[in-house]
């Protein structure tokens, strides 16, 4: 119940941050610096993959709150995909899918983003 | 009627690296209770959210203060207190919040407190001015009624 970890890669202009493990209010800082960088890099296509992660509490969700509204400014998204029942449970509580793009599958976000680009 | 079986504690300091001890102290318990894994989870998230509130709210991040977590058991009901010695806590400020409005001021607060209404039977809180704050936590086993008695 302890371990956060964030991978990140890029490819074809979206960036995939791979989110494993517990994001609470200790861990969310190490999200927060991820997000920091895709903004100083300019990488605003970002797909968010929730397979791994096992725990999100408010502390989280507030990281996505505070960033989407910088990248939607640049014409860019934050898109969610992979998440387990539970996850999207807390992320359904406090009304993400109305105003977030939630996905089952990373490729069907990673699409979405390359359909906009044609 | 009601037998309440003894109840179990566990003192943290206020960091945010003691929320994984409290989310295993509550997990066990829960689970030696008999919830299903849905509330085992959502009890979880709700005092993991109490803990953030009181390092963030009543502590203002200081590490060295104490947060006691209380568990009591009964047949109809599980019971978590929560106590601190920080700041009181008024939770009528706290609105619905408005997701839209909150991402267009980027403002996060106020979640933790929707979130653990959403997730428990019942909320409260009590302040006993110069000595501790409480927060209370219910949540029913689902064959029995929500309406405490009394």
């Amino acid at each position: 119940m302890t371990d956060f970890k964030i991978h990140h890669r890029d490819g074809d202009g979206v960036s995939v941050i791979e989110l494993k493990g517990y994001l609470d209010a200790h861990t969310a800082p190490d999200l927060e610096t991820a997000f920091q960088k895709l903004l100083t890099e300019k990488k605003y296509n970002v797909v968010v993959n929730c397979r791994d992660l096992s725990y999100i509490s408010s502390a989280g969700l507030g990281v996505f709150m505070a960033y989407v509204e910088d990248i939607r400014k640049n014409m860019g998204d934050i898109k969610l995909t992979n998440m387990s029942p539970k996850v999207y449970n807390v992320f359904d509580l406090l009304g993400f899918p109305i105003l977030y793009e939630i996905y089952k599958d990373e490729q069907e976000a990673v699409s979405r983003f390359k359909e906009i680009k044609k | 009627m009601e037998t309440q079986a003894k109840h179990i504690s566990k003192r943290i300091l206020s960091r945010t690296d003691s929320l994984v001890e409290v989310r295993e102290f509550v997990d066990a318990a829960a689970r030696a209770f008999g919830f299903s894994e849905e509330d085992v989870a959502n009890i979880i998230l709700a005092v993991d959210e109490a803990c953030t509130n009181i390092i963030k709210h009543a502590y203002h991040y200081a590490v060295d203060q104490e947060i006691e977590i209380s568990i009591f058991p009964s047949t109809r009901s599980f019971e978590i207190r929560i106590y601190d010695n920080g700041k009181a806590f008024d939770p009528s400020i706290i609105r619905t919040p408005d997701l839209k409005d909150h991402i267009g001021h980027k403002r996060r607060g106020g979640l933790g407190v929707y979130l653990m209404k959403r997730l428990m039977d019942k909320v409260e809180y009590n302040f006993i001015p110069g000595k501790r704050n409480e927060v209370r936590l219910i949540k029913y086993r689902s064959n029995a009624s929500t309406v405490p008695e009394g």
